[in-house]
């Protein structure tokens, strides 16, 4: 094991001080995981666990929460709450830290939250230009787009054009309002309710809302005629 | 710093380039990178900001061709290092120093889910005077520190409104650099987009972004 681990962090270390870790990626933000990155990983965390620094079933525990416990589902029960509930919307606009705790979520990354509505004439998009900050309790980790130059550079100066690249075409006359997250704040956006959704409830409204509505890169779509259930 | 991390407004990063499902994280190494950050930040050497610093410092063009998560390993590299809790002929053979003491984790499996519940503390301790006002006209300091800072570029010398106070916050110029919280207010400020980028811009733009009172000055 020790040689199998040998050299490996210290490759990792002048890689990265020549510039060329991941230098078998492609230029992009996508993902094509140069094999070595794994072990140099394992590497470093037997390392660590070897030392007592970190314990391995605390570092098992974080990855189950953000794989299955936190994620874009919590927002959308947020957001059907609202919809469903017009004295929990009126919380949620004032205090939204309190309403989201209400529901249960309450992880780091929300203690300081805004949620922004839209309307048929204004529009909320979130970026964060100089990082990745992002609502972790209501939308768990942020996708590789959100976190990705493009996205980053363009949201604040070709919101539009960002849009029209998701599918979304605004109309002229709808008020854009880009939120920058460059403080501890962060952002949900409470997407429009779309007709044809008065009958339904709580539970099949939330089937409806999807993670890129609640960032405001989306709509959320009307049901299929015949219901999603 | 004015680096490659300060994003906003730059042109020529191509389309935004979408992945439909995508996993939370693309590979087990993903997870492991980003669980090890923020198990290693219980211990508290070094804070968030210096997080962010971390990343800022990495040379642009490693930056622009790392992957996130690679940015976060290498990131974690130097600060073990640096904070001295690996030396590095350990980085070298990958085993602990012989007859080096055995340390106990900062986190544990069962306090996992408290400290993710763990809070960024802000406040609205009336000793800490707000400088500004909502309503108020601001401009943002034309400023280039060569540390960390939250002001991004394209604000900077730029004329906004104070839309919101959002209370008393530490200031991430200094804590970065473990020179102090220097807590202040943080506002909501918002700016029309033909402030930002000119004339040709939408009248229906606005941006709006947080800064702290040290970023602000009267217009």
């Amino acid at each position: 094991m020790n040689t199998t681990r040998r050299g490996f962090l210290t490759a990792a270390m002048a890689a990265a001080a020549h510039g060329q870790l991941g230098a078998q990626e492609s230029g992009h933000d996508h993902q094509e995981v140069p094999s070595d990155l794994t072990l140099r990983v394992k590497a470093l965390e037997s390392l660590l666990v070897e030392k007592g620094i970190v314990d391995s079933a605390a570092l098992d525990a974080l990855v189950d929460t953000f794989e299955h416990k936190v994620g874009p589902r919590n927002g959308a029960r947020v957001v059907a709450r609202a919809w469903a509930d017009p004295s929990y919307k009126k919380r949620l606009l004032s205090n939204a830290p309190e309403a989201i705790a209400e529901l249960g979520y309450t992880s780091g990354q929300g203690e300081h939250m805004l949620v922004v509505e839209n309307g048929p004439k204004t529009h909320n998009l979130v970026v964060c230009t100089l990082c990745s900050c992002y609502p972790w309790p209501v939308l768990g980790l942020p996708p590789v787009w959100y976190k990705s130059a493009p996205y980053r550079s363009r949201a604040v100066i070709d919101p539009r054009g960002v849009l029209a690249e998701f599918g979304l075409q605004l109309a002229e006359d709808v008020e854009l309002h880009v939120w920058d997250s460059t403080a501890e704040l962060r952002y949900l956006v409470l997407p429009e309710r779309p007709s044809g959704t008065e009958n339904m409830t709580e539970d099949q409204l939330a089937v409806l809302v999807t993670r890129d509505a609640m960032v405001g890169v989306a709509k959320v779509p009307a049901p299929r005629p015949g219901g999603n259930e | 710093m004015n680096g490659v991390h300060d994003m906003g407004g730059m042109q020529g990063m191509g389309p935004v380039q979408y992945e439909k499902n995508e996993p939370v994280f693309h590979a087990v190494w993903e997870g492991r990178v980003y669980s090890l950050n923020r198990a290693i930040r219980a211990w508290r050497k070094w804070n968030l900001d210096t997080d962010r610093h971390g990343i800022e410092l990495l040379p642009p063009a490693d930056y622009l061709r790392m992957s996130y998560y690679e940015r976060w390993f290498t990131r974690l590299l130097t600060n073990l290092v640096q904070f001295g809790f690996v030396t590095k002929e350990e980085m070298e053979s990958g085993k602990p120093a012989p007859g080096s003491s055995r340390a106990t984790p900062a986190l544990t499996a069962t306090m996992s889910s408290g400290f993710l519940s763990r809070g960024i503390p802000s406040s609205n301790d009336p000793k800490v005077r707000p400088l500004f006002k909502v309503g108020q006209r601001v401009r943002a300091r034309n400023i280039n520190p060569s540390g960390h800072t939250r002001l991004p570029r394209y604000a900077r010398g730029k004329t906004g409104t104070i839309m919101i106070d959002h209370g008393v916050y530490s200031f991430p110029d200094t804590s970065a650099h473990f020179l102090g919280e220097k807590r202040q207010h943080v506002y909501s400020v918002r700016f029309t987009a033909r402030e930002l980028w000119g004339e040709s811009a939408s009248p229906r733009h606005f941006v709006h972004i947080d800064m702290w009172d040290d970023y602000l000055e009267r217009a």
